[in-house]
């Protein structure tokens, strides 16, 4: 049955369940299921089908992979203060490897990705964090004596699901930027084919969970731009949503860090902001869970770009970035606008004269009707005056 | 003259006269300040500010003369909804009325936009705000003008020959009545509507939820009004004579949707408690008196039946409403709007002049089309002879 009312799971056993299962109060559980819900834009009666599918589908199967990368993406995921963020990653998904997280190690590891590659063949999702190195036959990145590369080809030849999280799997990130001495790639370059790709340095936690929720709801990942990235996250740009825009729009620039634009918030365009030309929804979801500003822009620090490539790790920080949607506008309003004039002499002698001469034009056309006309009747003339 | 098949024809006739000369040279100040104002900018000849983004470039020429031009409306309504027939013979010269009044109304909202260039963004779907009031009443007004014109053509059709084209036209004609009585009541409404929006900003002699069928009544009502008007000053100024039995039946039912109104508006006010502005001492309950008496006069003036077979109190009669329907709108969109403290406008010498000029141009292009189209009924040599 497809339920599409929060309220008709209000005393559904599987709530209960959840409640002692992941240690968290009913209320929270649904609120962040609405706020899933609500991120990727889905229409109404999709928290209810998440509340659901959270609380009683069989967990996917994850295999978690990490090649050239700094691990923040995972550090992002595990940092994220959300009260019930870390449990629901580690409670929705069944992670049956992950080298940071693991408690086994070496061969035993190992042996645990194989076992799960084999026991959910064609069902489990594959993650990747950090870029692949190509070059020399991919000796530049090994785990287990095997070749990144390899190791990505055989990991996702049975997968339901690839998702590319993170810069550097979406498109290279850092260790791609030039001159790129170990021929960093993308997953998708590696594999031949597009994938889901959560781009940012680290990306918000909430993208990625947001995805993954989508896969075990409705059974397929979620509708993707060009990119591979998730429309729900990237198909605004920075700039679009930013808070600082009103500054953007009105002219007002921050033109040093520190000085009197910059300490009163204004745009931060001119220190280099890749607002303007970067695709990301930070300025509507804040990051790293502590509230509104939080987040490079709303801090004070210029938009470096991360989620974008050629922005981020290519063009200077300083740089000026491009204008994809709108340009500055070419003035600007006064400080001290008009407020408008009261009427002056030769206005309201004008007007004055009009309705003069329209009060006199009535009434000597009135009087001209009254007399002068002829008047065409049906009845007899006796009746016109 | 109560059959349909009455007969049109040119009224001949100099077109070079005085008066047609001294609306020409009108017209002709009107441009050289438009022309002024697409150079330099809307701030070089108006006194529009921010506080005041209009003035009465909008608010005469398009809220009151678009009100005015609502006669080709009101004779449609009577003739084809209510299936009057009789007054058939006003229909070609209120429709021509309506036409000028709606061609320049939509000009003249190009003269006012500050960044014209930007005005088909209205009609290209990525661009439209559907959700927008002023959206509908844009699209309504443009599809209106357009509709009317080809209401109108049959005139044009006739004094060059094409009987084919009319004939075809003529099958069709039907959908361009229907969309020429729906398309007015729309946007006449939606006229109203768009000052409801402006909430408090709005004193509340006009800020109501009736307003837009205030609107919509006073602009039928003013449109038979116009009707009787032009039938008064063609009678006056072509020596023709008055149509007399047709323009005191049209006087009955103005009276008739005058007082409905005036209940309406009456009942509204005391409603809502608004009274209590109307007996402060101010402009605005002076101006909101001029409008009321505008509407009442002429209920007091033709309440005897025997009055409205009088010309004279017939025309004082339509003026006073015109004066009263622009005074309502002058009222609703300038002077009981106040957008904060500090905010004037009244408008300067220039923008005076070209709505001036837009009514000279009217009244002229009304003149030469008369005497060059077959819209004015023909008149039998016996009767004017008479």
């Amino acid at each position: 049955m497809k339920i599409t009312d929060l309220n008709a799971l209000r005393n559904a056993a599987e709530l209960q369940a959840i409640e002692s299962r992941l240690n968290v109060s009913r209320r929270d559980f649904l609120k962040l299921c609405a706020a899933l819900a609500a991120t990727m834009g889905l229409p109404a009666g999709a928290e209810a089908a998440i509340v659901q599918a959270v609380a009683t589908k069989q967990r996917p199967s994850v295999i978690w992979l990490h090649f050239q990368e700094c691990t923040g993406c995972t550090e992002s995921l595990l940092r994220a203060e959300h009260p019930t963020l870390e449990k629901l990653i580690l409670d929705i998904i069944s992670l049956d490897y992950h080298e940071t997280l693991f408690a086994a190690a070496g061969h035993q590891a190992e042996a645990a990705r194989k076992a799960a590659m084999k026991q959910h063949k064609g069902k489990y999702v594959l993650v990747v964090e950090g870029a692949i190195p190509t070059k020399d036959g991919g000796v530049y990145c090994k785990v287990g004596g095997q070749t990144a590369v390899n190791m990505l080809k055989e990991c996702a030849k049975d997968a339901a699901a690839v998702i590319a999280i993170g810069s550097c799997a979406s498109w290279g990130g850092m260790p791609s930027t030039g001159p790129n001495p170990t021929g960093s790639s993308s997953v998708a370059e590696v594999l031949g084919k597009t994938v889901v790709t959560i781009p940012g340095c680290p990306p918000s936690p909430y993208n990625f969970l947001a995805t993954v929720v989508h896969f075990l709801t409705f059974g397929k990942l979620p509708d993707i731009d060009h990119l591979g990235r998730p429309k729900f996250a990237y198909s605004r740009l920075i700039h679009e949503n930013c808070e600082r825009r009103a500054h953007f729009d009105a002219g007002r620039f921050a033109l040093e860090f520190g000085d009197a634009g910059h300490r009163a918030g204004y745009c931060l365009y001119k220190l280099g902001c890749k607002g303007p030309e970067t695709y990301a929804n930070c300025p509507t979801l804040g990051f790293g869970d502590v509230g509104e500003v939080s987040w490079p822009v709303g801090c004070g620090h210029p938009c470096i770009g991360c989620t974008e490539k050629g922005v981020g790790f290519a063009k200077p920080i300083h740089a000026l970035a491009e204008l994809k949607s709108v340009a500055p506008p070419l003035g600007f309003p006064r400080v001290d606008e008009d407020k408008g004039k009261g009427f002056d002499f030769a206005s309201a002698a004008a007007l004055a004269a009009i309705a003069g001469a329209a009060a006199a034009g009535t009434a000597k056309v009135a009087q001209n009707l009254g007399k002068g006309v002829p008047m065409e009747s049906d009845h007899d003339s006796g009746a016109t005056p | 003259m109560s059959s349909h098949a009455e007969k049109t024809v040119p009224l001949g006739g100099p077109l070079i006269t005085p008066v047609t000369l001294t609306l020409a040279a009108l017209t002709g100040i009107a441009a050289v300040i438009l022309l002024i104002r697409f150079i330099f900018g809307i701030g070089a000849v108006t006194n529009v500010n921010d506080g005041y983004s209009w003035g009465i470039w909008v608010v005469y020429d398009v809220m009151a003369g678009s009100a005015f031009a609502c006669g080709g409306y009101a004779i449609a309504l009577m003739v084809y909804i209510f299936n009057k027939g009789e007054y058939h013979p006003l229909v070609r010269p209120a429709l021509l009325g309506s036409l000028f009044g709606y061609t320049l109304a939509g000009a003249s909202v190009i003269f006012d936009l500050g960044r014209y260039w930007n005005t088909w963004h209205i009609f290209m779907p990525p661009w439209a705000q559907v959700n927008s009031v002023m959206f509908e009443v844009a699209v309504c007004i443009t599809l209106y003008i357009g509709v009317m014109w080809i209401e109108f053509s049959p005139a044009f059709l006739e004094r060059f020959g094409r009987k084919d084209l009319k004939q075809k036209l003529s099958k069709w004609m039907f959908l361009f009545i229907g969309l020429g009585v729906l398309l007015p009541s729309m946007h006449q409404s939606s006229l109203g509507s768009l000052l409801i929006v402006f909430g408090t900003q709005i004193n509340p002699l006009w800020q109501t939820l009736m307003l837009p069928a205030i609107f919509l009544m006073t602009a039928i009502t003013v449109g038979y009004a116009v009707v009787i008007f032009e039938s008064c000053l063609s009678a006056s100024g072509f020596k023709r004579p008055f149509e007399l039995d047709l323009i005191t039946r049209l006087s009955k039912v103005m009276w008739g949707f005058l007082v409905v109104y005036l209940v309406m508006r009456s009942v509204d006010l005391t409603w809502r408690g608004a009274w209590g502005e109307a007996f402060k001492f101010n402009v605005m309950a002076l101006c909101f008196w001029i409008e009321m008496m505008g509407f009442i006069l002429p209920v007091i003036l033709l309440a005897k039946p025997a009055n409205r077979r009088r010309p004279d109190r017939l025309l004082i009669s339509a003026v006073s409403l015109i004066v009263g329907t622009l005074m309502l709108r002058l009222n609703g969109f300038l002077i009981g709007y106040n957008t904060g403290p500090g905010w004037y406008y009244f408008p300067s010498l220039p923008e005076l002049l070209v709505t001036i000029g837009i009514i000279a141009a009217e009244i002229l292009g009304y003149i030469v089309l008369v005497r060059w189209l077959p819209i004015l009924p023909k008149v039998e040599p016996a009767k004017t002879a008479r």
